[in-house]
């Protein structure tokens, strides 16, 4: 099932979806993506590029948190169309990222019920690390 | 017309003095030149397995549960997709047997000092078409589509636009990446 067009409105706000982020998660997506840069696996490593705090998180796993989030409120019979972002701030050892988004245009074309959505991945302290934009397609009129 | 009056004449010398400059400091290489426009040669990924999604989902979902549409199949089989499906960012070209050699045109620019630049992530858009599904085989095709240069925080910068074709065995359009390379 998933949420109905007809039932989606401009100003709608995505549920918040959040994850703590370390080394659990870091390492995980680079066993699956097969990422193992220095700078995300080992601190000095990080500190040698230039984050004085160490280690950081990769841009492909906030780019999967979006799509997980949109996946999540869509529903399984829902459609990602489009996702762009831009990564604009780095993602720290323990920072709570939250995916945010608001629909700002509904559509139809070709055919397709598109939902566009302004999207970002913020930080624990309001840091908007990474701001892009979604079209997902919906079913309407479904009884 | 710049040289219409004395004054415009000397703004186009100025102009054309720090045309030279900015000319004097590029990162962009006669590869990437040639390469431009140019569909680069197509790699083929091993066939998409159920475990590979499952996994993928796992690890983007972590410490949740992913969503059933990942990894039941019996469940999968009543949703509209008819069966498991893969996350739209799923990868299936992780973990090569042989790795492609030599990187992307833009990567073989040097900094004024010699060393290779370094590079980062600048963001993308996706375009999705059908989704991955087990079975699946996806081939990919990339070219370099346009760059441009400006001083930055970071000092001189690059900034190279990529578009990464996926097709699956069906030539169906799987994804269409149009993708911000940054060299500094």
């Amino acid at each position: 099932m998933s949420i109905d067009f007809d039932e989606v409105s401009v100003g709608d706000k995505l549920p918040e979806w959040s994850r703590r982020t370390g080394f659990a998660e870091w390492n995980r997506y680079a066993a699956v993506n097969e990422e193992f840069v220095p700078f995300h696996m080992d601190d000095e490593a990080g500190r040698r590029a230039g984050n004085e705090q160490g280690a950081f998180g990769m841009g492909n796993l906030r780019y999967a948190y979006i799509v997980n989030a949109l996946h999540d409120w869509l529903g399984d019979d829902g459609i990602v169309r489009e996702v762009g972002c831009q990564y604009r701030a780095i993602n720290q050892k323990n920072d709570v990222l939250t995916v945010v988004g608001e629909v700002i245009e509904k559509t139809v074309v070709d055919g397709e019920n598109r939902v566009r959505i302004d999207i970002n991945v913020m930080n624990q302290d309001g840091g908007r690390t990474c701001p892009g934009h979604a079209v997902v397609v919906l079913p309407s009129g479904r009884p | 017309m710049a040289g219409d009056d004395p004054g415009s004449t000397q703004t186009t010398e100025l102009e054309d003095i720090l045309r030279m400059r900015n000319d004097a400091l590029t990162y962009v290489t006669e590869e990437m030149r040639a390469a431009q426009g140019q569909w680069g040669g197509t790699r083929t990924a091993p066939p998409i397995t159920e475990t590979d999604i499952r996994r993928w989902a796992m690890a983007t979902y972590y410490p949740k549960q992913p969503p059933r549409i990942y990894w039941d199949a019996d469940y999968a089989a009543t949703t509209h997709w008819g069966g498991i499906v893969a996350p739209p960012d799923f990868n299936p070209f992780a973990w090569p047997v042989e790795r492609a050699r030599g990187g992307s045109p833009g990567l073989t620019g040097r900094r004024s000092d010699g060393k290779p630049l370094t590079g980062m992530n600048g963001g993308q858009t996706d375009t999705y078409g059908v989704p991955m599904r087990p079975g699946d085989v996806v081939s990919a095709r990339s070219r370099l589509v346009d760059w441009w240069e400006r001083e930055g925080r970071l000092g001189h910068t690059l900034y190279v636009r990529t578009e990464i074709e996926w097709r699956n065995q069906d030539d169906e359009i799987v994804r269409r990446r149009m993708s911000i390379s940054i060299r500094y």
